[in-house]
């Protein structure tokens, strides 16, 4: 709290801006190295961060990990393209047509606040412990955000758009097509973003509970219950699923200004 | 309106009936053991959590022992993980240079799926109630923390000049201007934090090592291959998910009075 | 009441677009003054009322207030800013809005409910005290605005292009509002306004800056007879002469 935050706040310029995030990064990875070399904490359970980071390298070129990462990076997308083929069909459906929204309204609030880890014991009974399990939990959790921001970016489709195109003699589902699905695409993209981090959520929960088989959590989980647990390891895996995280969203942010740059100006945001 | 209100609830209520008859028919005629019939399930939980004595509120010794574990971590881990985020998000916010530093690796953090740690809280706290604790905080601090740092960055600079010339203190300022600018954002993040705190409240009750909950009734279900059980558990969250939802709702609506009418205004 | 010696101000000072917005500006305003600022839009105006409110730090020369050099705000000094809809507190009701300056004045809860109804009573907005700015108009807005800078008790109020966003009519109103508060309260008024009508109308005294960077080119007596009135004060010969007066300042300056 400097003297100048509470008057006025101007931003810095991007340049500046990313010097500092990286300057914070090193920062932060310089803190973790210093806590663990003086022994502020034991270096069995925090190890230095360049022995964290030695360990992601090594582990890339590990052919174990990586078949780790790669059967959850394949739960992980197909759940979420499921869920999205499912969602924003569904979404558009329930959004367009006030009856069908009526009629599965009571179910879809039933079935949204059920939390999704908690099906994980009874979807394992139903079909198993392997990939489709995984996915059909990614589905279920990806498929509410989706859905949701769908039918949210239907509602504010501009009615004088929607009434002019029907005014030329176009159909309802031209109106759809033409008109309300690109103007809620932008929302879509908002949906698919949240969705894909849930997904991520609920593949890693997935792993650590079947706790067998392959994936990034279940080699998460055993580095953890191995006595002593192999703390670099665990840290290793954890950096690299939250740099995927991470690069999956600014991913999609710079796909969403970049593409819907229109719906951006138009809500009076920068660019 | 209101007429057109009602019928649309009415509506509803009966479509819901009517599924719900749908699916006892269905489930009776496939007679699979994966999938009881409602009826069974309601007789279930009735049976297993809500057939204590009166004094009790007509709960169950298993309700005492499996929900409110459960709803004690949660409202704890709730509580403890938004507080931290909220004051941090605002001491963050005021900063635009501090921001700045630190934002990159707070995107990092909350980018991090909160499971993948668990085992890390393992390993510091043993299995138990200070590991649950202490993993449920740090899962829910993050979008409570950026939230909040944004909405106190988006206050509009006019109410700060205008804070600075009717010479409002430090605090004042702080309380008066930024805190509610910072409002409509950090319930934002309060809604994420909540429905993500139920998810990794359940989470950490289904590891190894636990002993009571609704998590750990989910996984003794699956031992015993009780789907009964399994089902009346998924169920009871639902409900509790749902209920936690529609508290949060009426007081994000009283707080937020304000917002909401400006916003429908313009 | 106010002097100011010789301020300058640079926008972005040593960077490659550096902005002059002042330069080598003076003028004093004596003890009850209501003044009138008028330049083009963009001259530096309202940077002008940010250093003597104390909100910038001036590059160059010195504002000072009541006989101090101006380093923050000054005790007795309100401001009304232009953008009524964002300088109230949308999460405050009117009342509050009013009232909420009064916590630095040593004054329980009581006298502050008092202050407050009274400054609103005296725009014209005793019914509103329990709404929010939303639910209401623009002017009316602009009046609460001007109600909470009254029962702070300024000293000295600045008023930046006040009514630059409301509708003619309620324009005029509000120009009256104006000289009827400062009929009955003690205090000097700087009225910044890119109205050339509006200056003559309200001011005693009109002062003329030029295009950036901002200087004072013209300086005019106002003297006209009677209280003004929006019909008669417009159409008297005097105030068409001056009007026309300060139009060819600003002109003269605005398009070389
Ligand atoms: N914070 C700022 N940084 C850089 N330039 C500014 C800033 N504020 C105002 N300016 C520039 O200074 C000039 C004068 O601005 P201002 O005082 O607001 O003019 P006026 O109120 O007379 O319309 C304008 O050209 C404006 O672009
Ligand atoms: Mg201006």
């Amino acid at each position: 709290m400097s003297a100048q935050t509470l008057t006025s706040i101007r931003p810095a310029s991007p340049a500046i801006r990313w010097s500092r995030r990286a300057a914070g990064a090193v920062a932060f990875a310089a803190l973790i190295e210093l806590i663990s070399r003086t022994g502020l904490a034991d270096p069995e359970f925090l190890p230095p961060a360049t022995e964290i980071a030695g360990r992601a390298v090594t582990l890339l070129a590990d052919p174990a990990f990586r078949a780790h990462a790669l059967t959850s990076l394949l739960a992980w997308a197909i759940g979420l393209a499921i869920a999205a083929l499912v969602a924003v069909p569904l979404g558009l459906l329930l959004g367009s047509v006030p009856l069908v929204d009526a009629a599965t309204r009571s179910v879809v609030e039933f079935l949204r606040p059920i939390p999704s880890v908690a099906l994980i014991p009874l979807v394992a009974l139903v079909i198993g412990t392997g990939l489709q399990h995984r996915v059909a939990l990614v589905v279920y959790a990806a498929l509410w955000p989706i859905l949701y921001n769908t039918m949210y970016g239907l509602r504010g489709v501009d009615p004088v758009a929607k009434e002019s195109l029907r005014s030329y003699g176009f159909g309802p589902l031209a109106v759809l097509m033409r008109v309300s699905l690109p103007s809620s695409a932008p929302f879509i993209m908002t949906g698919v973003r949240l969705a894909a981090g849930v997904a991520l959520i609920l593949t890693v929960s997935t792993e650590i509970v079947a706790g067998r088989g392959e994936g990034i959590g279940v080699f998460i989980f055993f580095a953890g219950i191995a006595v002593p647990a192999r703390m670099a390891d665990i840290l290793a895996g954890v950096f690299w699923v939250g740099l995927f995280g991470v690069a999956v969203n600014a991913l999609m942010v710079a796909f969403d200004r970049r593409v819907f740059r229109w719906h951006h100006v138009q809500r009076g945001e920068e660019g | 309106m209101r007429r057109g209100g009602l019928r649309t609830a009415a509506f509803r209520v009966a479509v819901l009936l009517v599924l719900v008859v749908a699916w006892e028919a269905a489930t009776r005629a496939a007679g699979s053991a994966f999938f009881p019939p409602p009826s069974t399930i309601v007789e279930r939980m009735h049976a297993m959590w809500f057939s204590g004595s009166p004094a009790t509120l007509f709960l169950t010794d298993a309700a005492v022992g499996d929900i409110l574990p459960s709803l004690g971590r949660m409202a704890l881990g709730f509580a403890g993980g938004a507080l931290a985020g909220v004051v941090l998000g605002l001491a963050l916010g005021l900063s635009s240079r501090v921001y700045d530093y630190l934002d990159g690796v707070l995107q990092f953090l909350r980018a991090i799926p909160p499971p993948a740690l668990v085992t890390v809280f393992l390993v510091l706290f043993g299995f138990g109630l200070r590991m649950q604790l202490a993993f449920i905080m740090f899962s829910i601090v993050w979008p409570v923390l950026l939230n909040t740092a944004d909405g106190a960055r988006s206050v509009e600079p006019l109410h700060l000049q205008t804070g600075q010339v009717f010479r409002l203190s430090r605090t004042e300022r702080l309380l008066r201007v930024v805190l509610p600018s910072a409002l409509p954002k950090m319930f934002a993040g309060l809604r994420l934090a909540l429905s993500l705190s139920l998810i990794v409240m359940v989470f950490s009750e289904l590891l190894p090592g636990t002993t009571n909950g609704i998590g750990f009734q989910l996984t003794t279900a699956y031992v015993t291959f009780d789907l009964p059980a399994m089902w009346a558990g998924i169920v009871l969250l639902g409900v509790l998910g749902y209920l936690l939802n529609e508290v949060f709702l009426v007081v994000e609506r009283r707080v937020l009075a304000w917002h909401h009418a400006a916003q429908r205004l313009t | 009441m106010l002097e100011i010696d010789n301020l300058s101000h640079v926008y972005g000072g040593g960077t490659p677009n550096a902005h002059h917005a002042i330069e080598g500006l003076n003028l004093s305003v004596a003890e009850g003054e209501l003044l009138c600022i008028v330049g083009p839009s963009g001259c530096g105006k309202s940077t002008l009322l940010r250093s003597i409110a104390g909100l910038i730090t001036p590059t160059g020369g010195q504002v000072k207030v009541e006989g101090n050099v101006v380093k923050q705000t000054p005790d007795n000094l309100a401001v009304v800013f232009q953008d009524y809809s964002r300088s109230l507190f949308p999460w405050m009701s009117v009342a509050d809005n009013v009232a909420l300056p009064l916590r630095r004045r040593n004054m329980d809860k009581k006298q502050r409910e008092d202050a407050a109804r009274e400054a609103l009573e005296s725009v014209g907005l005793e019914g509103a005290a329990r709404k929010y700015p939303f639910q209401l108009s623009g002017g009316m807005q602009q009046r609460v605005a001007i109600a909470r800078a009254l029962a702070y008790r300024p000293s000295l109020m600045l008023m930046d292009e006040p009514f630059g966003s409301v509708d003619a009519q309620t324009r005029e109103d509000l120009e009256d509002l104006v000289l009827k508060v400062r009929g009955h309260h003690q205090m000097t008024i700087v009225l910044i306004t890119h109205d050339i009508d509006e200056s003559v109308y309200v001011g005693d005294r009109v002062v003329v800056l030029s295009k950036a960077p901002a200087h004072v080119v013209g300086d005019l007596k106002v003297d006209l007879p009677g209280p003004r009135d929006q019909i008669t004060t417009r159409e008297h010969p005097d105030f068409v002469h001056l009007r026309a007066e300060v139009g060819r300042l600003v002109r003269g300056h605005a398009t070389v």
